[in-house]
């Protein structure tokens, strides 16, 4: 049986999850800003209202409609698009967690880590809860 | 209001809760719906998530810093995550059956709570240094950095630990806050990690439950990107300033004034709630 890979011990592991998160938050701001941007430009003196909850049209529900929408350069599609980049950056966390424990050879928390990015896949990609 | 304006004020209102949120230590999201739906008269499913994705942000910014100080408990945290992810899906599959008045009751309840723990002293207990049957099944314990060099602690009460962590989850994607006060509660009270370990993991856990719901409400459509835009920017921004200025900061009336508006935020909540489900 092979050692444990002195590099990926938890100290390290630490470092680059930290690094990790700042990219990933930085790239999602850095998205939004640009869709907002563009949608304050473009529609910025249309009224806002809240008040009543008629939910978002479908496009703007799901990670291809958002993709779709963000390449056709559609303002409120790029916004979704940074905030989905956002919500994927724990996930890409918990994934880079799972290949240091697989590199440290931790079963037990390779198993655990695939079930957190099970869950959260689920809700991303299905995206019913667990109804 | 034009779209422009309502932004504009969101994103200065947002920017305070992040300000205060972070030098007070109890979280932006608590006061960002209420701030919504009263002061901007926002529906209460797109309050709340706008105020989830924020949470993220803040969450994913400031663990960045706790991590490499190496107080984060990684083990602890993922393994709370199956708890709390778990929670989530299961909120996020109960917004669309709850009434909204009984969310506002729920919220105004944690309010108070978190009224009474934040008044409570801060009275760090004992470090425990015998291992627990599942502590010791999950490697769970670890160190710690203190003046006097990194000290060893044990873990005790995990099954406890993770059942409050499932309810910490549904709460967080039910009304759309990080419920870092039920998962420092877990993890201090129930589990016995050192206090700063517990602070850290918790916000550590609340991106990855934020995200597990946002990913449930982003397909119900609660999330807008008009109002979401600025309320992530603002709370991100104002968390980012607060961890900068935190140690020149006199937090003690900020404190006051943070309570201050959860017992007004929690009084209209429940007055909100109950007459409208009597």
């Amino acid at each position: 049986m092979t050692q444990p890979d002195a590099r990926w011990s938890d100290h390290a592991v630490e470092q680059i999850i930290g690094r990790l998160l700042q990219i990933g938050v930085l790239l999602a701001a850095a998205v939004v800003i640009v869709g907002a941007a563009l949608l304050l430009v473009n529609h910025g003196g249309n009224p806002a209202a809240y008040g009543d909850f008629r939910g978002e049209p479908s496009e703007l529900r799901t990670v291809a409609g958002i993709v779709r929408g963000a390449a056709a350069l559609h303002a409120p599609a790029i916004v979704q698009l940074g905030l989905v980049l956002l919500i994927a950056t724990p996930i890409a966390r918990v994934g880079f967690t799972l290949v240091a424990f697989i590199l440290q050879r931790d079963r037990t928390y390779v198993w655990i880590t695939t079930l957190v990015m099970i869950l959260l896949l689920f809700g991303l990609v299905f995206g019913r809860g667990a109804a | 209001m034009t779209i422009l304006a309502l932004a504009t004020f969101v994103g200065i209102g947002s920017f305070a809760a992040g300000l205060l949120g972070s030098l007070t230590g109890l979280g932006g999201g608590i006061i960002v719906v209420p701030m919504l739906i009263y002061v901007f008269h926002v529906d209460f499913r797109y309050a709340v998530g706008a105020s989830l994705v924020s949470i993220i942000a803040t969450s994913s910014g400031a663990a960045a810093a706790y991590v490499r100080e190496g107080y984060t408990n990684v083990r602890v945290g993922i393994l709370l995550e199956v708890a709390t992810t778990a929670g989530a899906l299961v909120g996020g599959a109960l917004t669309g059956i709850i009434d909204p008045s009984i969310l506002k009751i729920l919220f105004g309840l944690l309010m108070v709570f978190t009224i009474y723990r934040s008044l409570q002293p801060r009275a760090e207990h004992e470090i425990l240094s015998t291992p627990d049957k599942w502590a010791a099944r999950f490697r769970l314990d670890s160190t710690y950095p203190t003046p006097e060099g990194r000290q060893h602690y044990s873990v005790r009460n995990v099954p406890g630990g993770f059942v409050l962590m499932f309810f910490a989850g549904i709460l967080s994607a039910l009304l759309g806050i990080g419920s870092g006060i039920i998962k420092v509660l877990a993890m201090d009270q129930l589990m016995r990690l050192p206090f700063k370990v517990s602070t850290t993991t918790s916000n550590f856990m609340i991106g990855v439950t934020a995200a597990a719901g946002a990913g449930v409400l982003l397909h119900l459509g609660y999330i807008d990107p008009t109002l979401a835009f600025p309320v992530m920017l603002g709370v991100l921004a104002g968390a980012l300033i607060g961890a900068r200025v935190l140690t020149r900061a006199n937090v003690k009336w900020l404190r006051q004034l943070f309570t201050l508006i959860l017992v007004v935020s929690a009084a209209r909540m429940l007055y909100d709630g109950i007459t409208a489900v009597l």
